[in-house]
């Protein structure tokens, strides 16, 4: 089972590598950019088949390692 | 005093420190390979500067779970002081020592230069040797040092007098000018509640006597040395 996971910097928190990317699409000629966040993609294959021990597998990867959760969401779907 | 230097893959200021805890206590420091399970006895613990694990993932993220990251944590939480100086701040909170986390720089740029800082709180193991609101130069070299923590918590380490350094100029005032990294409340150093563990982003290594061109950094080492002369 595979958990593509999304990390992405949590509503208020100053993003200026986002910020630069706006400027940059602003200055390449991309009118009506409102705002620009980034964030992080990470594929994780697991050995786990059942879907409910590979979430919980997951949540405590994101948790303990993958998102710091002071400044970071997480969201992720299990693929087959 | 008998200290050691954890050395993570990536440390880059790991000899730097030794050098001057060792010139100031004039006693032998012992480097810690992060693999090892165990710090050997010791009365501080140095996590020093540099990019440990290539700031992968974020910065001290990996190094915060190394093996000897464990040993650290209970040494620490059993009352050894640590000192976590720039990586090592960022370490420190990615092992959840310290509160908040260091964000990249607002201005996206490695900043390399002197800075002014105020010692706000000398009532700690790593700063009894300062004047209370003394302004003092040290340097700063980071691309990651904009602390961030929710207004909550940022209001707990105000009233819990753990802001130990702040950027100010050199008339003491935390204008945003004199902030380098756009740092909430231009938040230099924290030390966690029982004031054991001190995470600061400026390297009193580097100004700790005059051929380096400063002795403010000294005194930092001083009260270390003072308080753990036993």
């Amino acid at each position: 089972m595979k958990a593509r996971i999304k990390i992405t910097l949590k509503n208020g928190v100053l993003d200026p590598q986002g910020k630069a990317i706006q400027h940059a699409l602003a200055s390449l000629g991309f009118t009506g950019v409102d705002d620009v966040r980034q964030g992080k993609y990470i594929e994780v294959d697991l050995a786990e088949v059942d879907e409910g021990r590979a979430r919980e597998q997951v949540e405590r990867i994101c948790k303990d390692l993958l998102a710091n959760t002071v400044i970071e969401n997480y969201a992720y779907e299990l693929v087959r | 005093m008998n200290a050691c230097v954890i050395v993570f893959p990536g440390s880059n200021c790991d000899r730097d420190v030794k050098v001057a805890l060792e010139a100031v206590s004039g006693r032998p420091v012992r480097m810690v390979w992060h693999g090892d399970a165990t710090v050997p006895a010791c009365d501080l613990i140095v996590l020093p500067g540099g990019f440990a694990y290539g700031d992968y993932l974020r910065c001290g993220a990996m190094a915060a779970h190394s093996p000897i990251m464990r040993d650290v944590v209970a040494k620490a939480k059993a009352g050894t002081p640590v000192l976590g100086i720039c990586n090592g701040f960022q370490v420190l909170t990615e092992a959840g020592l310290l509160p908040g986390v260091l964000m990249r720089n607002a201005s996206l740029k490695f900043v390399c230069k002197d800075v002014h800082l105020k010692v706000e709180q000398t009532d700690t193991p790593f700063t009894h040797c300062y004047a209370k609101g003394e302004v003092v130069r040290i340097p700063v070299a980071h691309g990651d040092g904009n602390y961030f923590a929710d207004a909550a918590a940022l209001d707990r380490l105000e009233g819990n007098g753990q802001v130990v350094f702040r950027y100010v100029d050199e008339a003491g005032n935390a204008t945003p000018e004199a902030n380098p990294n756009g740092a909430q409340r231009n938040i230099a150093g924290i030390c966690d509640e029982r004031r054991r563990v001190l995470g600061m982003m400026p390297h009193p290594e580097r100004l700790f006597e005059p051929m380096l061109g400063g002795v403010d950094g000294r005194r930092l080492f001083e009260s270390l040395v003072e308080r753990l002369a036993a």
